[in-house]
């Protein structure tokens, strides 16, 4: 049978697609591993989607006076090119006219979410992580006396605080130990940096990483600001027992609620 | 040195962007800052790469002002002017390519075997892929592993295990496909071929003066776009060109030569 110039064209795009389609998968499984890195720090203000917008140019490396940033090499397991920086071994300084934000031209680092009420620069207000203490190898929960952390902190007696307790082991000694406010904790990592333990004591995680949230079953009824986390929840009922076709004030009442 | 002349200025202007990056890094200067992905030229002019911010828009990110900005600017200078000269004059990868090219020749490995394996429509098909799988899992998927990327980035910012890139490409290029990566698989490539296809700045060709000796279409990186060399006079007119010149230093008789094509009246 003769070979037809239709058979050669589907043959042709059919070889090309399966190529495309084996490449894509490979290329997919590589691009997926390269975008987890759920515990690299990011620059001040960055957004939520990051590694979506981030473009990689390193203009807020080049930027940064301390050379805290620098961007991912393969290798790092940190997104390929993405910037970040490593607590321990060079913090964030906390700039106060925030080079490294202020010169981002693809929107993943948000110069806006760093205002002030006054419209100024404020990176006190920046999230790029959440300080976590090791109570267990923090020597000032031993006993010993170190406020090294504590000192070093950028919003001191803010985002960490001194708790006092007895030391029942001594009985005429304190307990002068740090605890970190998640509310307040920027995340520069310079408590990382500065913790005198040979692994530091005290980490800075991502916020998404190491902080809980409560949801919508708990509210702070004191607080009239914490309602409005109900403001755009669902009343409608989904669950569907037994029960559900009888009013509640009717089961509870009811003597046989256990022998059901 | 007439034979090499757009080559040693090629490789300058190569080596001299990559150095005013170095330095932008290093010393801060404010000439060129940041690196291929995205820049600002002294420290005012965005420049973005426009294939990359597609494939971010087809993530879904929001595409801010400065990068929209600036891969317009660089669209429209290589869609005016540049044709596909980002390939030839700009990306660091084409000298790794051209080198593994020079080393065929030394080895005369295309005179042993002259198999292809590889179309040069693999390209599209990459940058097809490179938008799909952006689109699929929310990230620029072709920056994830672009070789081009992580050269210059290297170059600029620090290697860590990306020399590897570099080997692979080398030794793609040298023993399985003649400009493997450049010339059939860059989707970047593919890309700028589609931007600059009708650019003002071509090669143009002229029959009276050739004596075929066919020097321009064994040099070229993209042999089928001199498919009018020995058949008649025109314009390099296909947009896979890099305008890289070297046919021009080749040729013996002066029968090739940079022109501006007019862009409206699309003489031939």
């Amino acid at each position: 049978m003769a070979i037809s110039e239709r058979r050669k064209f589907l043959l042709k795009t059919a070889k090309a697609a399966a190529a495309a389609t084996v490449g894509g998968l490979v290329w997919g499984v590589i691009a997926n591993e390269s975008k987890a890195s759920p515990l690299a720090l990011r620059p001040p203000g960055a957004v939520d989607d990051f590694l979506q917008t981030c473009i990689r140019c390193g203009l807020c490396v080049n930027e940064c006076p301390y050379h805290t940033l620098s961007l991912a090499k393969i290798g790092e397991n940190v997104a390929y090119g993405t910037p970040y920086f490593v607590a321990r071994d060079i913090p964030c300084y906390m700039c106060e006219d925030i080079p490294c934000t202020a010169t981002c031209p693809s929107g993943a680092l948000d110069i806006k979410s760093l205002l002030n009420e006054k419209e100024e620069f404020d990176i006190n207000k920046s999230q790029m992580g959440v300080a976590v203490v090791d109570h267990n190898n923090c020597i000032a929960y031993w006993g010993i006396q170190c406020d090294a952390c504590y000192r070093v902190c950028p919003l001191m007696d803010v985002a960490i605080t001194q708790e006092y307790r007895r030391n029942e082991r001594t009985g005429k000694h304190a307990f002068l130990t740090p605890m970190v406010h998640s509310d307040a904790c920027t995340g520069c990592g310079m408590c990382e940096h500065a913790c005198i333990t040979s692994k530091a004591s005290i980490i800075v995680l991502p916020r998404e990483v190491a902080l809980g949230k409560a949801g919508t079953n708990y509210i702070k009824g004191w607080e009239n600001e914490d309602e409005r986390r109900l403001i755009d929840v669902s009343t409608d009922v989904t669950t569907q027992t037994d029960r559900s076709e009888k009013r509640v004030s009717d089961y509870l009442n009811n003597s046989d609620l256990f022998d059901e | 040195m007439n034979k090499f002349r757009y080559l040693i200025a090629r490789r300058i202007v190569q080596v001299l962007i990559l150095v005013l990056f170095i330095g932008a890094n290093i010393y801060g200067w404010k000439i060129l800052e940041g690196n291929l992905s995205a820049s600002f030229l002294l420290g005012t002019v965005p420049l973005a790469d426009p294939f990359a911010v597609i494939q971010m828009f087809t993530a879904g990110a929001t595409i801010a002002f400065d990068v929209a900005l600036g891969a317009v600017i660089v669209s429209i200078f290589y869609a005016i002017f540049g044709g596909r000269a980002f390939c030839s004059w700009v990306c660091p990868i084409n000298i790794i390519s051209d080198g593994a090219s020079w080393f065929r020749k030394i080895l005369r490995i295309d005179e042993v075997e002259h198999r292809k394996y590889l179309g040069r429509n693999a390209r599209y098909w990459m940058m097809g892929v490179a938008l799909l799988l952006s689109f699929v899992m929310g990230v620029a998927a072709f920056e994830m592993i672009s070789p081009v990327s992580i050269v210059h980035r290297g170059i600029i910012f620090g290697f860590g295990l990306g020399w590897g890139v570099i080997a692979l490409i080398f030794i793609f290029d040298l023993f399985l496909v003649r400009h493997g990566w450049c010339s059939h698989l860059c989707p970047l490539g593919g890309f700028y071929s589609l931007v600059g296809s009708n650019s003002i700045f071509r090669v143009k060709y002229d029959v009276d003066k050739c004596s075929s000796c066919m020097n321009c279409v064994s040099i070229c990186p993209e042999k089928q776009v001199l498919n009018m060399v020995t058949k008649m006079s025109s314009f390099v007119d296909n947009g896979e060109c890099t305008l890289c010149a070297r046919c021009i230093e080749v040729c013996n008789d002066d029968a090739l030569n940079f022109s501006i094509k007019s862009f409206i009246s699309k003489e031939k």
